[in-house]
């Protein structure tokens, strides 16, 4: 196997057996970078000089015989929602083209202390609002299986890059599905980890009760060791948990003994797609041989999941980018009669169509009679969603569903019908409300070659029984091996 | 429920976004499709629950208060769209001064 779509368990193996250089490695995914990128275009910005410049201190100190970091030679995308002092961080929106932050996100410092090479900036739906990164203000990224298809979002850059071999390891973020979706649509690992597993420090804030920034990566192991470097506690955000951070990636093969599975049988009938239920339902099969028990549950309330967030992440997102008003740093318009009107066109030219409808959305269900009908019933099917799950982890270990009702779609088939979209996030939206961690992984193929995932869910920091029935999984399959 | 082009333009003023007639129009249709649908909440009965604002539901967190760094003024300043290097520039707000 080339060594552009190797594990980074393995890379990390070579690199500490010196069969391989961080300059090597480095080079292979610029190598990887100048074939594919032009058509995928996953990266908003490569920074090359500075890869360079951190890979070959790497090897220097690793020469010299000093202790490195966890993930030392190891380069890793960074989804451009993050803050990475030294580059821009643009949320793909022409708001922040040019905002240059002044302090790094703490996975940035937990990713520059374990010695990872930070390659570059990856696209997504600008403010992280969509799921097929078509709301990019700059780019439209496309599936590496696929050039006519999307690649889903909103990490959709930071999922295609490690799905075309241009980077083993990358980092997204996830409000609603935006590191499960395109991860089961570009056939790799996406983890979206426990609310507060990780600080949002430094991650431009869409939905601050939702948002949680996760791993990408080729295999279950590789998710669990960047999750593992990234997770911890940092007293700059307050809702980040001060608990032990379990080594997940050295207790994987550890076996879970008597595995109860729950499945919901909605979720393989109207309104999912035929091949994605099939394929599902085989890796149900699969669990079963693999000594599982499998059982059928219900959760009552997930079916209105999609209606109460997109009632609660907007109404977040309302007030989180109130901030920008061209005065402290963003995008500020060239002519404008009073200070109003400069905030008023300053955010008009800044923002695309989808962040602005979720912009309004949120302020009328604030606002003035309508807040209880609106934004308080939401909270309170908020708390049925929860208690459902609470409910289900007493009789099962983990749900299992479909990631996604479809595999990925063609470009341009549903931008103009923005509800259309948001139903495609009724699998991953429930575990964003309750908190509880989720993870997608590949589980086999379209009849037209695209890739479908399949989502275990966990109750709230058992990332660990994720992780390793995860792997179970991926160790009785090859799906993971495949790549475009 | 279709959202008239007032109650839009109400709202777009509330969240300071200039909107043009065509868009008006455009988000009125949009906004009221998403409105529509969210209503499916109204079949729930709700009563006696709890909202829940957080997926944590920490209480608070407490530091000792101490004074520690912050960003230098070039810093804070260096994004700034017009500054004079001391402060953030506006236009002017009160009239007669």
């Amino acid at each position: 196997m080339s060594i552009a779509f190797q594990s980074a368990t393995q890379l990390l193996q070579d690199l500490q057996n010196r069969r391989l250089s961080s300059v090597e490695l480095l080079q292979s995914c610029l190598d990887q970078i100048d074939r594919a990128e032009p058509q995928v275009g996953a990266f908003l910005g490569v920074d090359r000089e500075g890869a360079l410049r951190q890979a070959k201190e790497v090897d220097q100190r690793r020469h010299a015989g000093e202790k490195l970091g966890s993930l030392a030679g190891l380069p890793v995308a960074i989804k451009d929602n993050l803050c990475v002092k030294g580059w821009k961080t643009t949320c793909a929106s022409r708001m922040l083209a040019d905002f240059a932050p002044p302090y790094n996100a703490h996975v940035i410092e937990r990713l520059r202390s374990a010695d990872a090479i930070l390659l570059g900036r990856t696209n997504l739906d600008e403010f992280a609002m969509g799921s097929s990164c078509e709301n990019s203000a700059f780019q439209k990224t496309r599936n590496p299986w696929q050039l006519a298809a999307v690649p889903g979002g909103s990490s959709g850059g930071s999922a295609a890059a490690v799905s075309a071999g241009m980077v083993p390891l990358s980092l997204g973020s996830d409000t609603g599905g935006s590191i499960r979706q395109p991860a089961s649509f570009c056939g790799i690992v996406g983890v979206k980890p426990t609310y507060g597993r990780i600080s949002r420090y430094g991650l431009i804030a869409f939905a601050s009760s939702l948002d949680q920034v996760g791993p990408f990566a080729r295999t279950v192991p590789d998710a669990a060791l960047l999750l593992e470097t990234l997770a911890g506690h940092d007293p700059r955000d307050s809702t980040s948990v001060n608990m032990p951070v379990p080594s997940w990636s050295q207790q994987l093969d550890r076996p879970l003994d008597s595995l109860k599975i729950g499945v919901v049988p909605e979720h393989f009938g109207a309104g999912v797609d035929d091949e994605v239920a099939q394929t599902v339902t085989r890796a149900v099969e699969l669990y079963r041989m693999l000594g599982a028990s499998v059982q059928e549950i219900s959760l009552p309330h997930a079916r209105y999941g999609v209606a109460a967030y997109y009632i609660i992440a907007p109404s977040e997102a309302s007030s989180n980018l109130a901030r920008f008003d061209g005065v402290h740093y963003g995008h500020r318009a060239a002519e404008f009669e009073n200070l109003v009107d400069l905030y008023e066109t300053s955010r008009a030219e800044g923002f695309g169509d989808e962040v602005k409808r979720r912009i309004m959305i949120g302020a009328y269900a604030l606002s003035s009679g309508y807040y209880d009908a609106y934004y308080l019933k939401a909270l309170k099917v908020r708390r049925l969603i929860a208690n459902d799950f609470q409910q289900a982890f007493r009789d099962v270990d983990l749900v299992l569903t479909p990631t996604s009702p479809t595999p990925a779609y063609p470009l341009g088939t549903q931008l103009a019908d923005p509800l259309k979209m948001y139903l495609d996030d009724m699998y991953t939206v429930p575990a964003n409300l309750a908190g509880i961690p989720g993870l997608s992984l590949p589980c086999g193929f379209s009849a037209g070659g695209l890739p479908i995932g399949l989502q275990l869910l966990a109750p709230a920091f058992e990332e660990d029984r994720l992780f390793r029935a995860a792997h179970m999984y991926e160790q009785a399959t090859d799906w993971h091996q495949r790549h475009p | 429920m279709t959202l008239s082009s007032d109650d839009v333009l109400k709202v777009a003023r509330l969240s300071r976004l200039k909107v043009t007639p065509e868009e008006l129009t455009r988000f009125a249709n949009q906004l009221g499709q998403i409105l529509d649908y969210v209503h499916q909440l109204e079949e729930i009965d709700t009563a006696g629950i709890e909202p829940m604002a957080h997926a944590g539901e920490l209480l608070n967190i407490f530091r000792e208060d101490v004074p520690g760094n912050s960003l230098s003024r070039p810093d804070a300043l260096a994004n700034a769209p017009k500054s004079d290097g001391t402060y953030f520039l506006v236009p002017q707000i009160l009239e007669g001064t």
